[in-house]
């Protein structure tokens, strides 16, 4: 880089660049000699099975309860306060696991929702929420978005455990019975307008309909 | 030599007195059966009343009790899972009974226009029931059983 002579010897390194995706454009483009349609045809249908998988299964780890938690935010906040909850520990023995509420299950919107997520690896890397602190001076924000999403889509994720179709509500509390026809039967209400704060404490309520 | 045999005596009767004493079965209350110096079997956990029927007042100051599970329910500085249900503004849609208006009171003897501070944590006071037998009887009379007691038939 220091003398004339080197400079001239090697281009820059955009040059470089641009040479090498020049040369590679014109391989791409090239049709080949060597192998039949069939052979590639195949190759590339095996090729996009295996990209397939691993990219599948690549967003399956990031759709676990271990990989949720291995962020300090996570497991020191909510993940926290799930464990005191009847969604962590109950008598059946199922445990709803944070993807299962906080990722749609279908395919279109669960990449919709990782997408979206981008923003939350923002968030780690800049440390918005990590210390406990900073956590619950953004609890009611991130409430807010959790319960907006519940609202537009029905409490979805609530009914792929629990559908009203098959809630025997003779073996509910009278109490828990009554709400149910009244409001879930009828589709007044939705699950998240009244079981707020049922896996994580609630944030600061005053304002919120329903509260004080 | 008289005083050692007293002492002798005396240990003696001591020794049988502990002997009987020891034969015995202990049985208080809320031990039950379990000897002093052992831990007895935990008694089994019993779940909480949940009829949400009105249960009687044994006094007419006595906060009623809950008749419902209130598993999970917040109350704290954010929010308060109760009045979701038992505020005045949410009695029409639950149908549960409003808080008393001696919730409202300062301790001025002030009315205020929602719950006072001093009445926020209502589990202070209102608690849920255990389906449980009390282990220790209980004969406490109200005041209007005690009062038809000394005068039957008689004016109150």
């Amino acid at each position: 880089m220091s003398t004339a002579n080197g400079a001239e010897s090697r281009p820059g390194f955009f040059a470089r660049v641009w040479n090498f995706a020049l040369e590679l454009w014109g391989v791409l483009i090239r049709p080949s000699s060597v192998f039949g349609l069939g052979v590639l045809v195949m190759a590339g249908f095996v090729a996009g099975i295996i990209f397939w998988g691993a990219f599948n299964t690549a967003l399956e780890l990031t759709n676990t309860e271990k990989f949720c938690t291995s962020c300090h935010e996570m497991r020191d906040n909510v993940f926290a306060e799930l464990k005191s909850t009847v969604h962590f520990t109950n008598r059946s023995g199922v445990r709803a696991t944070c993807p299962d509420c906080h990722v749609p299950h279908e395919w279109t919107d669960k990449i919709a929702r990782k997408m979206q997520a981008s923003k939350e690896v923002w968030g780690h890397l800049f440390g918005v929420i990590n210390t406990r602190e900073k956590f619950t001076d953004h609890r009611l924000e991130l409430a807010l978005h959790e319960w907006a999403r519940f609202k537009a889509n029905d409490s979805l994720e609530c009914r792929n455990c629990h559908s009203a179709q098959s809630m025997d509500i003779t073996k509910q509390s009278p109490r828990a019975s009554v709400a149910h026809q009244r409001f879930l039967f009828t589709g007044e209400k939705t699950c998240i307008d009244c079981h707020k704060g049922i896996a994580h404490q609630l944030p600061d309520m005053r304002g919120i309909p329903g509260w004080q | 030599m008289v005083r050692k045999s007293v002492i002798l005596l005396l240990a003696a009767a001591l020794v049988a007195g502990a002997g009987s004493l020891a034969a015995q079965t202990l049985n208080s209350g809320l031990r039950g059966p379990a000897p002093l110096n052992d831990e007895g079997p935990a008694p089994p956990m019993m779940p909480n009343k949940n009829t949400a029927e009105k249960e009687v007042r044994n006094y007419p100051e006595q906060p009623p009790v809950i008749p419902h599970s209130i598993d999970g329910y917040q109350i704290d500085l954010n929010g308060n899972k109760c009045l979701t249900c038992h505020a005045r503004a949410r009695t029409a849609e639950s149908q549960a009974p409003m808080v008393s208006i001696t919730h409202f009171m300062d301790r001025d003897g002030q009315f205020l226009a929602s719950v006072s501070p001093r009445r926020f944590f209502c589990t202070e006071c209102h608690v849920p029931q255990s389906t449980s037998n009390p282990p220790v009887s209980n004969d406490f009379v109200d005041i209007d059983t005690l009062l038809t007691r000394a005068a039957p038939g008689g004016r109150r």
